[in-house]
């Protein structure tokens, strides 16, 4: 490996926490004018990581704590080694249990809110992660490998070939960024019926650890979403970024719905647009075999 | 670093709100705040429902008996640095009911108040001018020192 692969990875690695607070912004920003408002400055998650970072750390366990940690870390592992394009799956079974620290973290406590969050965000993790490793299972099936350096040697865009597992992957996405209608696990807005669910027990610090994280979250999907245009890659950066206004159009226009409705549509819409794009491929003939 | 704290905590102050008995005048003046109209979160002001995640507590109307253990409690879950806003003439003095036998007064007979804003119903201005005021005194405050 080349002085000049190991540089460029490293260096988005350490940018990508800077753009995902800065995209959190912009969706701040956004979200105001749909509204009908001003809105925060850009860089307002910046500030209000900074204030939480200066503040007192309530206490309740310690193993609360230790699993915030571990989820910040994880996330970043899972960030690191898709930089580095690696494995898809392992990327995403990572992401996984990123996901599960932060179950074990509300459930560490005895606050009804942070438990009810923490079923809730089980719900959510029932409805993404089938969608996120068939989604890498339906790559493997064009690329005939599930490094993602493979998706750059493929030689051409994927999406004419994956166009409904991308609309799945959306899916993923909305639930991902804990957006409307799909924020039941941590409502978006912290004055809402369960006072943020599984970060209801989190302050000062640790809060902002939580913060970070999501900035990692929001960055790596964004460019699992990127993949699916990689010829050249600037068209799947815009891509994503298109996809992630759309996002906040979605949030916008919809309200909370029901966690039953939230499995009904990705397991329908999402695993089994991916099922039939699969077909496809078959059908089609475009499957590599292995 | 500390001066990027200390200049990111007068950016990002998150409220959490707690109505202590009064008439829900004051409470619909700070609901006015976050409309499009006045819009404090141009401010960074959120209004956030945990006093685990808040800076400023403001409260409402009156204190009574049956609410001050609530108030206290609420007042020692924000975690330091953290500014009171006694939000009314109700939350800063007691108001009309003043001398009343079920009421205390004014909530700084429970906790420490650094801002008051009379009013009944105080404007959504006056409480934007308030948060300002706390936001100068909430640099002045320390974090806990631990271990």
């Amino acid at each position: 490996m080349s002085s000049g692969e190991l540089v460029l990875p490293l260096v988005a690695f350490l940018l990508a926490p800077v753009a995902g607070g800065l995209l959190c912004g912009i969706d701040r920003r956004l979200t105001a004018r749909m509204q009908g408002r001003i809105g925060p400055p850009i860089l307002q998650p910046f500030y209000d990581f900074f204030k939480l970072w200066g503040k007192d750390t309530l206490v309740t366990t310690r193993e609360n704590l230790v699993w915030a940690w571990g989820y910040l870390l994880l996330t970043m592992v899972a960030v690191f080694m898709f930089f580095f394009q690696q494995d898809l799956l392992i990327i995403f079974f990572v992401l996984a249990f990123a996901g599960a620290c932060l179950i074990f973290g509300a459930f560490s406590v005895r606050s009804p809110y942070s438990h009810l969050g923490a079923n809730r965000e089980i719900l959510q993790m029932l409805a993404y992660e089938p969608i996120l490793l068939l989604a890498a299972v339906a790559i493997f099936l064009k690329t005939g490998t599930f490094m993602i350096t493979g998706v750059f040697e493929f030689g051409e865009p994927l999406l004419p070939y994956l166009p409904l597992a991308f609309v799945a992957v959306l899916v993923a996405l909305g639930i991902k960024m804990r957006k409307s209608p799909f924020d039941i696990a941590a409502s978006e807005h912290a004055h809402q019926e369960i006072v943020r669910g599984v970060y209801t027990e989190y302050s000062g610090r640790h809060l902002a650890l939580i913060k970070l994280t999501h900035w990692f979250e929001i960055v790596l999907i964004l460019g699992f979403i990127a993949l699916f245009w990689a010829q050249p890659l600037w068209i799947g950066v815009v891509l994503a970024l298109g996809m992630f206004v759309l996002e906040l159009l979605i949030d916008n226009i919809s309200a909370r719905l029901r966690w039953a409705w939230m499995l009904g549509v990705s397991w329908v819409v999402g695993v089994g647009f991916i099922m039939a794009n699969m077909v496809l491929i078959y059908l089609a003939g475009g499957a590599i075999r292995v | 670093m500390m001066g990027l704290i200390t200049r990111s905590r007068v950016k990002s102050p998150w409220i959490v709100h707690y109505c202590c008995g009064g008439c829900n005048g004051c409470d619909i003046e700070i609901l006015a705040c976050l409309t499009p109209l006045y819009d404090v979160e141009r401010f960074g002001m959120l209004n956030i429902g945990n006093p685990k995640h808040a800076d400023i507590l403001v409260v409402t109307g009156p204190v009574n008996n049956r609410n001050a253990r609530v108030l206290k409690t609420l007042y020692d879950q924000i975690p330091n640095p953290k500014v009171v806003m006694a939000v009314g003439t109700c939350a800063s003095s007691g108001g009309v009911f003043h001398n009343c036998y079920n009421t205390l007064g004014g909530i700084d007979k429970v906790i420490p108040v650094d801002v008051y804003i009379p009013g009944c119903a105080v404007r959504p201005e006056a409480i934007i001018d308030g948060v300002v005021l706390a936001l100068d005194k909430l640099n002045l405050k320390k974090r806990t020192k631990v271990g």
